[in-house]
């Protein structure tokens, strides 16, 4: 048990997707103007992620591995070059039922995190997060563990950083940096602040 | 065609450089700047992914049905991403380990899909693939110069050669431990950005 908590924390507030590893920065970047956008985008990065990462990682375990395959009768295959397709591809798909699910079930969830379910196929955060889970052999327990931390960090930065734009439109800063330029100075402010977090461990 | 190539391919560096200005692809940008080798590394990859990712989409633009284009502008860059994995997976092992997932990541920055949207789509193949490598450049030019910044300063080398002799190996310049940490890429794309809107105020948003 202690070992899953551990990776729950290591990926909400060591590994931060956003502010250490710099994925799904688009996103990020583009929908932080407004504290209620931001919880709603980070909910949605919350949710596709603990569906995502623990399908891709069956799919890693029993179709695409070496040997993985044997079940089947064809225990020499090794299918994992075709993995960067199949995770893309299950993503997508996943959203996009998701998004069908939702508007069908739950409207009012679905007014509030649909706008952004179509954005985030090509989040890099959520794909990423996929990837971590494959480079770190997670197994599938570990895997849901860690798209539940990798999301819940995602949706505690970008809601920080959301509160933080709303407080600097009263700013007066040079011509220049104004927008864009401010953000990123304000996030690598952030990821520093995370930063002393470092050396947390269970 | 309004545009000569050569605008084409000059206007995506400085004018309107993806990252800079349209805010494109920063997810991968940032991670792989800690050296030169890696970022150089990473530029080409992206320039070759995006030149003929946009060249395949804008062959076969009239052949898409436009409800799945998103689906087979996808399938086209992940199987380019695929090809460059394997080929860095094969012949340089060493570097492709560095770089860890941030090869796979192309599939998913905004720049190979933004352009592929943007641009391929609605034009011929050669400007397309023009556009591509313009943008390519432009986007490595940003990951360039801020691993430039980091390395020197960070490690005292440039691709892994040592320029200013660390106090660590006997030298006289002591390492600044900031640029080694992620955030100080933040605040370089912030200087690099503040630098290009001050050149040219057109880039500046509005109050």
């Amino acid at each position: 048990m202690v070992h899953y908590i551990d990776i729950i924390l290591r990926s909400i507030f060591l590994e931060n997707l956003p502010l250490s590893f710099f994925l799904g920065m688009c996103t990020f970047l583009a929908i932080s103007k407004q504290v209620k956008a931001a919880v709603g985008l980070g909910a949605a990065v919350l949710v596709i992620m603990i569906i995502t990462v623990p399908i891709n990682n069956l799919i890693l375990n029993y179709l695409l591995k070496p040997g993985a395959l044997s079940w089947a009768g064809q225990p020499d295959l090794d299918l994992t070059f075709l993995g960067l397709l199949t995770y893309i591809a299950i993503i997508a798909a996943v959203v996009q039922i998701l998004e069908m699910v939702l508007d069908r079930f739950v409207p009012a969830l679905y007014n509030t995190l649909g706008i952004f379910l179509p954005l985030l196929t090509v989040n890099c955060a959520i794909f990423g997060g996929s990837l971590f889970m494959v480079e770190r052999d997670y197994s599938f327990g570990e895997s849901i563990a860690y798209g539940f931390g990798a999301g819940g960090g995602f949706f505690l930065a970008v809601v920080c950083l959301a509160g933080i734009r709303e407080r600097l439109e009263y700013a007066n800063p040079p011509a220049g940096l104004r927008g864009l330029g401010l953000t990123f100075i304000t996030t690598g402010l952030i990821a520093m602040a995370f930063m002393g977090l470092a050396g947390l461990e269970l | 065609m309004s545009e000569t190539k050569k605008e084409l391919l000059l206007r995506s560096i400085f004018k309107r450089n993806p990252i800079g200005l349209l805010v494109l692809g920063v997810c991968s940008a940032l991670a792989v700047t800690g050296q030169m080798t890696t970022a150089f590394v990473m530029s080409i990859c992206v320039t070759l992914v995006v030149a003929f990712s946009s060249l395949t989409i804008s062959i076969v633009r009239f052949q898409i049905p436009s409800s799945v284009r998103i689906g087979i502008q996808i399938t086209v860059i992940a199987t380019l991403v695929i090809l460059v994995d394997q080929i860095l997976k094969a012949f340089y092992f060493e570097l492709s380990k560095q770089l860890s997932i941030y090869v796979g990541l192309i599939i998913t920055n905004c720049i190979v899909m933004g352009r592929a949207e943007g641009f391929a789509m609605s034009n011929p193949p050669i400007p397309s693939f023009i556009d591509g490598i313009g943008n390519g450049l432009g986007y490595g030019f940003i990951l360039m110069s801020v691993a430039f910044v980091r390395e020197l300063f960070g490690s005292g080398s440039l691709f892994g050669f040592e320029i200013l002799p660390l106090t660590t190996n006997g030298g006289w310049y002591v390492r600044n431990g900031l640029l080694v940490l992620p955030a100080s890429a933040f605040f370089l794309i912030a200087l690099i950005i503040w630098i290009l809107r001050t050149v040219d105020p057109e880039q500046q948003e509005k109050n």
